[in-house]
């Protein structure tokens, strides 16, 4: 498997403040790759390395085979950019924005141009002041997505969305990685990374925490389980059951979360409680995320 | 509601932000007065001297047109002030627009102002804060100015007069740009309102005091003519600042009913519609900077044309050959050798609009500063542009732009100048020499601002800082008696050719390749470093 965009050990200090603490970051070439992070964990700057923006104070950065810093204009005709908070020029239209960038970077598509447009509902006529939050993210979309590239670099590209263009987004982004391209895509909407992501990686304090499959990282994970029983469970017993946590029990309701590995022991002990109602789910990105954020800092080193 | 709540709030932020810039420019403009004052009592120790030397500048129609008339010959406060006062009140007229745009329309544009407006902030807030801040500072730096100049042994009146000057100009510049900023969304815009507006009124005291007579009532509509006809240091009719006084209310006031008819982050102008698809020629990156540059440039040659046109008539009028060899001295003294007043007149006009053309030039290449700080450089260097394409096209535009400035404004005199006397070719080629003259060190100028923005992009003002400091060693060297070494510092002096003079190549070989080294100076050093936003 061909890496698009490869990190090692990449540091990035502004004066004091550590950005980027020996971050690691690989994207297979073809996938969406979800990018999480608490604020200011370093998500923005790893990407602005990644475009030769910044220059990284130590480790190697790799895009599409080429060094972002060094080949710099090379390596930006084969990707495009939409920054987390766009900003457009005030006295621009968005259409002339999109045509811009669009031929700034080599030119575009005009049938994908033609058609986004269409899909998000942007309205190219008007002044670039005169945007909203959202619609100045359409534009940017637009204009990258409309670009021939192999690599889009999309910091929280939905942030300002209504539920209907997130959707036209998503749409959008697995048309582009059927025809052979990659993605990485940083963003705080959970559902969306879940929905969209082969793999993620989670990254704090400018270091990756987490790496992998979602799949991949449910299966060392917690699962909950909701129960109702027809004859009273002890607390206690529940309790010391390995692998089992965070257990309530309401009258005949019983909900805990259980390590994977012991959700059949867990079951046969409820069962001799005889089960009426079983409802488990498996974690949620949500609960991945959360864990990885709340854990203390100390503990992980 | 009287809408001013949180007043007080925001005068305290806008003091914080402003620390370190607001006194220093106080101190600068203070010490420019006392130093001149003090250098002007030393080069005249006898009252003899002191009012020969006045009646000198007096019946010089081309100095009073640049500085104003002096009032009473016998003061000695007359001589002594006759020049900074004039040129400082366009200097405190200048901190007024700065301080009262940059605390409204700049704020509204950035989108701060909404967030402050959430709060429990009312409507009239910012803009009274604004114009208490800049009204302050106006007062402040008088004050100061009054007593320093007391303090060197000037009469008491008339140095209160000389505070009075400054704070006419202050006051009502304080007024125009707080109708500038309700016209147009954008900071720019406002920046265009006031300084065509103090232009405006640079030209109407220029043609009232040098023409005696028939339009010499147009002094009356300046803004700047307001201080004049205090007479400070002769009769010191300090009445006559009723006028800016009852004009910077008006002024205020409407800009008041103006903020209430609009609404936040809007002009009265509104937004119009524009194109779907950009035009085929905007593809580039010279483009673009041509596409956000191009009003600006438009603006300033406009008035460059004018003012040329303008200039070239007074200075048809103030005519005449110098006969008093101690006006041939003084002439000397304030930057020419030429043998003709019209010629002394323009020489002095175009050193004058020399430094106007850098600050342009200035303006021009930090736009790509602002173009930084506001993210849309970082969407133009993710694409296939390079770092000296984005900065080469702003540079270009910087240094193309302030040259034809000086060019525009060369026409303008020769059309002018030369249609009542010696034809516009003849003219034309007897000025062109010093129209182009200039040009090497307004590009040094430009040099430094982009060598500043691409080594240190967080300190821009710095070569704002490096145009001031060329203009005052430059211009007010001589009297201010700094040592020529100092002098030589500024570009200017090695550039500036007087009408009908001769032109020495080596200097102006010098500047370009100072300009030429900085410029690429500037490339290497933005290549290097990170980009910032914000």
């Amino acid at each position: 498997m061909t890496l698009a965009v490869e990190v090692t050990d990449l540091h990035k200090s502004y004066g004091t403040t550590v950005a980027l603490d020996g971050l690691d970051l690989a994207v297979e070439t073809g996938e969406i790759h979800g990018f999480l992070g608490p604020n200011g964990a370093g998500k923005s700057t790893a990407i602005r390395i990644l475009l030769g923006l910044l220059r990284a104070d130590s480790g190697q950065a790799t895009v599409l085979g080429e060094d972002p810093w060094h080949d710099t204009e090379t390596l930006h005709r084969r990707l495009a950019y939409v920054p987390g908070d766009v900003s457009l020029w005030p006295n621009l239209t968005g259409g002339e924005a999109i045509d811009l960038l669009g031929r700034l970077r080599g030119g575009l598509d005009e049938k994908r141009r033609a058609d986004l447009v269409a899909r998000f509902d942007l309205d190219p006529t008007k002044k670039g002041r005169t945007y909203s939050k959202g619609n100045r993210q359409k534009v940017a979309l637009v204009a990258a997505m409309s670009a021939d590239v192999e690599l889009l670099l999309l910091d929280e590209p939905t942030s300002g969305l209504d539920p209907l263009m997130e959707a036209v987004f998503r749409s959008a982004v697995q048309e582009f990685t059927a025809g052979g391209g990659t993605v990485l895509l940083s963003s705080h909407i959970l559902s969306e990374v879940e929905a969209l992501s082969d793999r993620i990686s989670i990254i704090r304090s400018g270091r990756n925490v987490e790496t992998g499959a979602i799949e991949a990282m449910r299966g060392g994970s917690m699962t909950k389980i909701e129960a109702t029983t027809a004859n009273p469970v002890d607390l206690h017993e529940l309790e010391s059951q390995s692998g089992v946590v965070d257990v309530v029990i309401e009258g005949d309701r019983v909900t805990c979360s259980v390590a994977t590995d012991h959700l059949g022991e867990l079951l046969e002990r409820l069962g001799a409680s005889g089960i009426r109602t079983l409802a488990s789910s498996p974690p949620t990105l949500e609960d991945l995320f959360m864990r990885q954020y709340r854990t203390p800092e100390a503990s992980r080193s | 509601m009287s809408g001013l709540t949180g007043t007080g709030t925001l005068l305290r932020l806008a003091l914080r932000r402003d620390r370190v810039v607001l006194p220093i420019c106080i101190v600068l403009l203070v010490l420019l007065a006392g130093g001149s004052a003090q250098a002007a009592l030393a080069l005249y120790p006898t009252p003899e001297e002191l009012t020969r030397a006045a009646e000198a500048v007096n019946a010089s129609p081309a100095i009073v047109a640049m500085f104003g008339p002096i009032s009473d010959p016998t003061n000695p406060g007359a001589i002594a002030s006759f020049k900074t006062v004039s040129m400082g009140a366009i200097f405190v007229a200048l901190l007024a627009y700065a301080l009262v745009r940059r605390h409204t329309r700049t704020e509204e544009e950035a989108g701060r102002t909404e967030l402050v407006g959430a709060a429990v902030v009312g409507r009239r807030a910012p803009l009274t804060a604004a114009v208490v801040l800049a009204i302050g500072a106006c007062v402040v730096t008088s004050v100061v100015v009054v007593l320093s100049l007391v303090g060197l042994g000037l009469d008491a009146p008339g140095s209160i007069g000389y505070g009075l000057y400054w704070l006419s100009a202050g006051l009502a510049f304080t007024g125009i740009t707080a109708i500038a900023v309700q016209l147009t969304q954008t900071a720019r815009g406002a920046s265009a309102w006031a300084l065509g507006a103090l232009g405006v009124a640079y030209v109407l005291r220029a043609i009232g005091d040098s023409s005696q007579g028939a339009l010499s009532w147009l002094t009356w509509l300046s803004p700047l003519g307001w201080g004049e006809k205090l007479d400070i240091y002769g009769a010191n009719r300090f009445v006559v600042f009723l006028i800016p006084l009852v004009f910077t209310v008006a002024s205020v006031g409407v800009a008041y009913a103006l903020r209430e008819r609009r609404d936040l982050g809007a002009g009265l102008v509104a937004g119009r519609a524009g194109p779907a698809r950009a035009s085929a020629s905007l593809s580039s990156p010279l483009a673009l900077a041509w596409r956000l540059q191009r009003g600006a440039f438009i603006g300033w040659a406009i008035a460059y044309a004018l003012l040329g046109l303008v200039l070239g008539s007074v200075a048809h009028n103030v005519g005449d050959f110098v006969s008093d060899p101690k006006v041939e001295e003084m002439l000397r003294q304030l930057g020419g050798s030429a043998s003709s007043l019209s010629d002394v007149y323009l020489g002095a006009e175009l050193n004058f609009l020399a430094i106007g053309a850098a600050a342009y030039g200035i303006s021009a290449a930090l736009r790509l500063r602002s173009e930084e700080a506001e993210g849309h450089s970082e969407q133009v260097l993710a694409t296939r542009t390079s770092r000296p394409a984005l900065l080469g096209s702003h540079a270009l535009i910087a240094l193309g732009g302030s040259a034809l400035l000086l060019v525009v404004t060369g026409l303008g005199m020769a059309l002018s100048y030369g249609r009542a006397s010696g034809g516009v070719g003849a003219t034309l080629g007897r000025l062109l020499p010093s129209v182009l003259a200039p040009i090497p060190a307004v590009w040094v100028c430009v040099g430094l601002a982009l060598v500043v923005f691409g080594a240190l992009p967080r300190l821009v003002v710095l070569a704002w800082a490096v145009l001031a400091v060329f203009v005052v060693v430059g211009e007010f060297g001589s009297i201010l008696k700094l040592p020529q070494a100092v002098i030589d510092v500024s570009p200017f002096v090695h550039a500036s050719v007087p009408p009908g003079g001769s032109v020495s190549g080596v200097p102006l070989a010098a500047l370009l390749l100072i300009a030429a080294a900085l410029a690429a100076a500037a490339v290497g050093a933005f290549r290097r470093r990170d980009l910032t936003t914000a």
